[in-house]
């Protein structure tokens, strides 16, 4: 493979650096660099950061190929500046066995754009009844270590404690999609001062922070760690911050939707602002904000959520939940965090990279760029300002909440182990 | 929703929520209803006014006596009137309401008139692109039911006021006081913003688990004793209240409730003498009112009806009409003559 020298790029937003590139590592830091015949690409005033990692994505394949696949999905994570993602395993059939989540994974190797991890569903069907082979999963070349029934909560406090027990043996972690299902029938946005207005079905917080506060003690409790995906609540936060401070082994995401938007935004009944965690008030888009910056919530997971457009073009009620995220996240992200100085690009590729990797126990990922790692980066150019267009969406899926929107930055390079995926912010 | 399209940003020319009617807008709405409840009055009860319009009746919900009443409403303006019963959500016919839209506009409609289980699906009708007609709401999953407000103020203004006193007035300082399934009631929705914008004091009354989590910034009051605020209301308006509702816990026994917030003869003899007792109907007798009271001189049930037409012939023509001058006292001379 040929070398890619990346000249004056802020390495995690610190001072300008050469990196030189070779074959499928980094071979060399620092300034000056003699790349000798390595292409040149000049990245003055650009931001190289360890190549971005999703802990949620769903990629619909196998089962809604119309929605996304895992070509389409991937693509798009390219586009975004990841190098890895987590496919959420509520496909058609479910990802609960060996055999569909090695599918799913040889998918990904075959996409060549961004690996794919997949995700292991914890119960059969995601039914929450009986737990789903774990192990087998694991023992699988897809060598499952995240396991979710991510779209339903494993709402069974004895099917959540077995579970949490039972991945101790292969150092595995279930994700929790808090959502005490019988607070949230009939569920279609967060109850407050605009559903009330709306007349549409209230999700109320405690629904989520319930069982998040189960969910930490019962981790305790046994022993276990637990994550908690797309954390939507200012009460959620401080439970995760209490377990937190009990030394206990807890860690938790939030979506970028969930840094920026608001209930407000329901009164135009569009769907396009349908999504579950539902979308919340300013109060806790601020104590997310807060509690993503002092480290309390780990990591910015997408909750990436292709659907068709016939699924959004419609009545609220009848319209499905969820939004595109892959390709507007660290866009939404500079925003949110590093344009307010909530966090730098350092913090940003820690909550964006490292983390995520270490929680998901996944090798080759969130690595520093140094000499011998994995060439797997993402370089962002901080100065781009530009509306967001979903037409130029590589995903197959438009259903974005930012269509029209200006937001900051934009991904020029990703580089997959030494390949280029996106060059010029483009797909390569 | 009489601003001229592009004035008013949120829905020009429709009808979808109560909160979209100025002051003025309301009080020229029962104003009209007015002259139009007059016309009601004559041998031959019909206006030109709409002629050669078409007003279809898009029912996604089975509800004949709103959809009569749209009906007559039409016709007595002479346009044309097509029932479209869509009954079922879109979801399980197959078909979106974005194609059923579509193919209403595809015939010629000027005006929709749409019910719809999902709450906002006038909204969307009216804002997503799909179709040019006025969309009217009558009324929409747990939002609102603007028509069923406009009505029920006409009736409280011609019993308060008074029908010829009435005109140009609105119910300032009056005191409503609406009770029942706060919760799921769209009617109770658009009254509380009517009412306020009319200048209208309002309370509302339910056990606390029938009133919605967010109540707190609505313009109104809100109690949980019914006896409390009998004395000092103007109107009561009784809303209905599903028995199933019992079996999801908002309340424990359909005698609790009736005991605790139905109305009888002995709690309205605790009302002021003037005030009246409104219910938007289907009534269910035994349960939020008793046979007594719903049968009794005070229970505006039915002239609410007969006043629904009225107030729907002039939302219509306010509508379809608004470029001509309205004067139906003239034009139903010229009908009359014919």
């Amino acid at each position: 493979m040929s070398k890619i020298l990346i000249r004056g790029a802020k390495v995690l937003g610190g001072e300008p650096q050469d990196v030189l590139i070779d074959g499928e590592t980094v071979a060399q830091t620092g300034t000056g660099i003699d790349g000798g015949d390595a292409t040149v690409i000049e990245a003055a005033g650009q931001i190289l950061l360890p190549g971005l990692v999703d802990l949620h994505t769903h990629l619909r394949e196998p089962g809604r190929e119309d929605s996304e696949t895992v070509l389409t999905g991937t693509r798009a994570a390219a586009v975004g500046g990841f190098t890895a993602v987590h496919a959420m395993a509520n496909t058609f059939p479910v990802a609960d066995t060996a055999g569909v989540v090695e599918q799913v994974w040889r998918l990904g190797r075959e996409s060549g754009y961004c690996d794919v991890q997949p995700v292991g569903a914890v119960t059969v069907g995601l039914e929450g009844k009986q737990l789903a082979e774990l192990g087998a999963m694991h023992d699988s070349a897809a060598g499952v270590k995240v396991f979710s029934d991510d779209g339903k909560c494993v709402d069974d406090a004895v099917i959540m404690r077995r579970a949490l027990e039972y991945v101790k043996a292969f150092d595995g972690v279930v994700a929790q999609h808090a959502q005490e299902p019988r607070l949230t029938e009939g569920a279609q946005m967060n109850e407050g001062v605009v559903s009330a207005e709306l007349g549409l079905g209230g999700w109320p917080a405690v629904a989520e922070e319930s069982i998040i506060a189960r969910d930490v003690l019962l981790a305790a409790h046994v022993g276990s760690r637990v994550h908690i995906c797309h954390l939507s609540t200012a009460g959620s936060v401080e439970i995760i911050r209490w377990a937190k401070s009990k030394g206990w082994n807890v860690t938790a995401e939030v979506t970028p939707h969930h840094l920026l938007l608001t209930d407000e935004l329901v009164r135009t009944y569009n769907p396009v602002y349908k999504v579950n965690p539902p979308l919340r008030t300013e109060a806790d888009v601020m104590a997310l904000r807060e509690a993503l910056a002092d480290g309390t919530i780990d990591c910015v997971a997408t909750d990436h959520a292709p659907h068709p457009h016939e699924d959004k073009d419609c009545e609220w009620a009848a319209a499905a939940m969820g939004m595109v995220g892959l390709e507007t996240a660290l866009s939404v992200v500079q925003q949110t965090m590093v344009d307010t100085g909530l966090l730098d690009w350092a913090g940003v590729a820690d909550r964006m990279s490292f983390r995520p990797a270490a929680i998901g126990r996944l090798e080759g990922h969130g690595r520093p760029v140094s000499a011998g790692e994995p060439a797997n980066l993402t370089l962002v150019d901080p100065a781009y300002r530009g509306a967001v267009d979903p037409a130029g969406f590589a995903s197959r899926s438009r259903n974005t909440p930012y269509e029209g929107r200006e937001l900051p930055g934009r991904v020029t390079h990703t580089f997959l182990r030494g390949r280029a995926t996106v060059v010029d912010g483009k797909l390569a | 929703m009489l601003r001229p399209p592009g004035d008013n940003p949120r829905t020009p020319r429709h009808l979808i929520s109560a909160a979209d009617l100025t002051r003025d807008d309301a009080v020229l709405i029962l104003d009209t209803a007015e002259e139009m409840a007059r016309v009601a009055d004559r041998p031959i009860k019909k206006l030109p006014t709409l002629r050669g319009r078409t007003v279809v009746n898009l029912f996604f919900e089975d509800s004949t006596r709103t959809r009569i009443s749209f009906e007559a409403a039409a016709k007595r303006l002479s346009a044309d009137v097509i029932n479209f019963s869509a009954k079922g959500s879109s979801v399980s016919k197959g078909e979106s309401l974005k194609d059923t839209a579509l193919t209403l506009e595809a015939m010629g409609a000027d005006a929709v008139v749409i019910r719809h289980g999902a709450s906002g699906a006038p909204y969307r009708l009216a804002t997503s692109g799909w179709i040019d007609s006025a969309v009217v709401n009558a009324g929409d999953g747990t939002h609102e039911h603007p028509t069923q407000a406009l009505l029920d103020a006409f009736t409280m203004r011609r019993r308060l006021v008074g029908p010829d006193a009435g005109i140009g007035r609105d119910l300032e300082g009056r005191r409503i006081t609406i009770v029942g399934d706060i919760l799921h009631s769209r009617v109770a929705r658009s009254n509380v913003h009517l009412l306020h914008t009319l200048g209208a004091h309002v309370t509302l009354v339910a056990p606390p688990t029938l009133v919605p989590v967010g109540v707190e910034q609505w313009p109104c009051d809100v109690s949980y004793r019914l006896d409390d605020v009998l004395p000092k209301s103007d109107a009561v308006m009784m809303l209905r209240v599903q028995r199933e509702r019992m079996n999801a816990a908002y309340f424990p026994t359909e005698r609790e409730y009736s005991r605790r917030y139905g109305l009888d003869g002995e709690r309205m003899a605790r009302m002021p003498e003037h005030s009246i007792v409104m219910h938007p109907g289907p009534m269910v007798r035994g349960m939020e009112i008793t046979a007594e009271v719903a049968d009794s001189d005070r229970c505006t049930a039915v002239e609410q009806v007969a006043n629904g037409v009225s107030t729907r012939m002039a939302v219509l023509y306010l509508l379809l009409g608004g470029s001509e001058t309205a004067l139906p006292s003239a034009s139903a001379r010229t009908e009359e003559n014919k």
